[in-house]
């Protein structure tokens, strides 16, 4: 099976692309399907009585369905758009966080959060009063049971956890902290970002009581998120962004809102977004998560076991590989980042470098930055040797400099 | 290829692996930090003057090649020059970078400093040549600013 056939970007350049835990690339099945949304279906949903603008809300509303099969969800409506993971998780910030939280709570959040599920709580935080406290990491780069059992109290009523990391792609227990949160009685947010490009979610199943993803790291265009949340919550919270679509009668002076899904829409959404991602959730059912797990496995463990034979890299990932997904961060001992990641990119490899929006990781790693290969189902081991080659490559204009 | 051994030559790898402005020195004049929030880069500079001439320059922090080297060979150029030199200088090096200034005559009082004349085939590096610069022009800026009062 070749899929890198199915991606433009990967067949025109002659890059390897590593970095798709920032954005991955899209199938044609996915830029044809915006494509057709303009030339066939395109008008406002939601807004005309005419046959076109009904067009659009049907296929509008019919993605919002097929999220809701994707990830399990008991309800059609529990699926709210947002723009990214970012601003879901701003929306639960502002629409849970500041109203449910007051002084002495807690609020625990994991070390290796991405600054998007962290900047708001601090704000949370800083408003309410309530504690802000992490659950760190062991030397495995994993959170311990302990961890898990002693930070989250009958004091924490907001634990916001990442599936998985996005530096040290560690799969973080999430069912086991839903199960101890909830017994606390707490609500959970998983950040779903990093793990549903690559492993099936089920939402009943973890039972987390929100979840939010962006659509532009499983094949979907940019500028698309979800926010996953319990129908019942949902419900008891107040809009996060007022305007139009989001209302049932606006007075001079007073507004009703419009029941779920659309009280959390305001204006006029990312419709072409949404198309694309619903067409990323076909493409990735016809290759079947199975399968993209077994092609990635087979990637991941051929780049750890290249990786670790360069005595000259720290690599800073758990051992154990089961629960480790498609991300590896590492340094060339001596040398920065961003200089390896220029000579990479001199050799077309493109890898991230920097702290990946993840500061506090870093200071707990004691660091200030690493470089990050992330790999999805379409790369192969040839990719993972030419990584290796330029980083050896990189390490040889290095070695007669580095200083320690 | 050829843009990157130009960048990564032994005049930038020697001065950001080993430079002998890294130190602190004991009594300064002005301090001042400088930060690239998006790379991690942090530098601080510290300046000392003997009147209106810059008698001594030192760095700390931390960076990649280029914001280092690029911070040492700055200090190594300004060494000794006039407050009026340096801030011609640092003038000259941003103006190079943006491509700006290119008359040979003109960037020759770079010095070493021309080395970084082709970091604009690498835009992604522009920001970590250019720290130290925008660093000491904030120096320089606040010294005039004191001098005013």
């Amino acid at each position: 099976m070749n899929l890198k056939q199915d991606f433009p970007l990967l067949q025109n350049s002659k890059i390897t692309y590593l970095d798709s835990g920032a954005t991955s690339q899209k199938p044609l099945q996915v830029i044809h399907a915006v494509q057709e949304f303009y030339e066939k279906y395109n008008a406002n949903p939601h807004r005309g009585a005419y046959t076109l603008s009904m067009e659009a809300t049907e296929i509008y509303e019919n993605t919002r369905q097929k999220i809701a099969h994707f990830i399990n969800s008991k309800h059609t409506e529990e699926i709210i758009f947002s723009k990214n993971a970012t601003e879901a998780l701003n929306l639960l910030a502002y629409s849970y966080g500041m109203e449910n939280l007051k002084n002495g709570d807690e609020i625990v959040l994991s070390i290796m959060e991405h600054h998007s599920n962290l900047v708001p709580w601090q704000k949370v935080s800083k408003v309410t009063g309530a504690n802000l406290k992490y659950m760190y990491i062991g030397s495995d780069f994993e959170i311990a049971d302990e961890e898990i059992e002693t930070k989250i109290t009958d004091q924490t009523k907001i634990v916001g956890i990442t599936h998985v990391s996005n530096v040290l792609g560690t799969i973080n227990n999430v069912k086991k902290i839903i199960k101890h949160a909830h017994k606390k009685g707490a609500v959970v947010i998983v950040d779903a970002s990093q793990s549903i490009p690559h492993m099936k979610i089920d939402v009943q199943d973890l039972d987390c009581d929100f979840l939010v993803f962006s659509g532009h790291k499983m094949l979907a265009p940019l500028g698309i998120g979800v926010l996953y949340g319990k129908r019942e919550l949902l419900n008891q919270m107040n809009p996060f962004l007022m305007g139009g679509d989001m209302i049932e009668y606006v007075y001079e002076q007073e507004t009703t809102f419009a029941p779920l899904p659309n009280k959390f829409e305001a204006g006029t959404q990312n419709v072409e977004g949404v198309i694309g991602l619903g067409a990323a959730i076909d493409y990735i059912e016809k290759i079947g998560y199975d399968t993209i797990q077994e092609i990635e496995k087979e990637i991941v463990s051929y780049a750890r076991q290249e990786l670790s034979k360069l005595d000259y890299l720290t690599l800073y990932l758990t051992p154990n590989e089961a629960n480790h997904s498609g991300v590896i961060s590492f340094n060339i001992k001596g040398v920065h980042p961003h200089d390896v990641a220029s000579i990479l990119d001199s050799q077309n490899v493109c890898i991230r470098s920097g702290n990946h929006c993840a500061q506090p990781l870093m200071r707990f790693l004691g660091i200030d930055s690493t470089c990050r290969a992330s790999f999805y189902f379409y790369n192969d081991k040839e990719d993972v040797d030419r990584l290796v080659w330029a980083l050896k490559k990189a390490y040889e204009m290095f070695k007669k400099y580095i200083t320690k | 290829m050829d843009d990157l051994n130009d960048i990564y030559n032994d005049l930038i790898m020697e001065h950001s692996m080993n430079s002998c402005h890294k130190k602190k020195l004991g009594k300064c004049d002005f301090c001042q930090m400088g930060h690239n929030p998006n790379c991690g880069d942090e530098i601080s500079l510290e300046i000392k003057l003997n009147g209106n001439v810059i008698e001594n320059l030192a760095f700390t922090g931390h960076g990649c090649a280029i914001s280092q080297a690029s911070t040492s060979i700055m200090i190594d150029t300004l060494i000794g020059k006039s407050i009026e030199e340096a801030k011609e200088i640092v003038q000259t090096f941003i103006e190079m970078i943006k491509r700006e200034e290119t008359n040979e005559e003109n960037l020759k009082k770079l010095e070493d400093a021309i080395a970084f004349r082709n970091i604009c085939n690498m835009p992604a590096r522009v920001k970590c040549a250019l720290l130290a610069w925008h660093t000491i022009e904030d120096i320089l800026k606040e010294k005039e600013a004191k001098n005013e009062k």
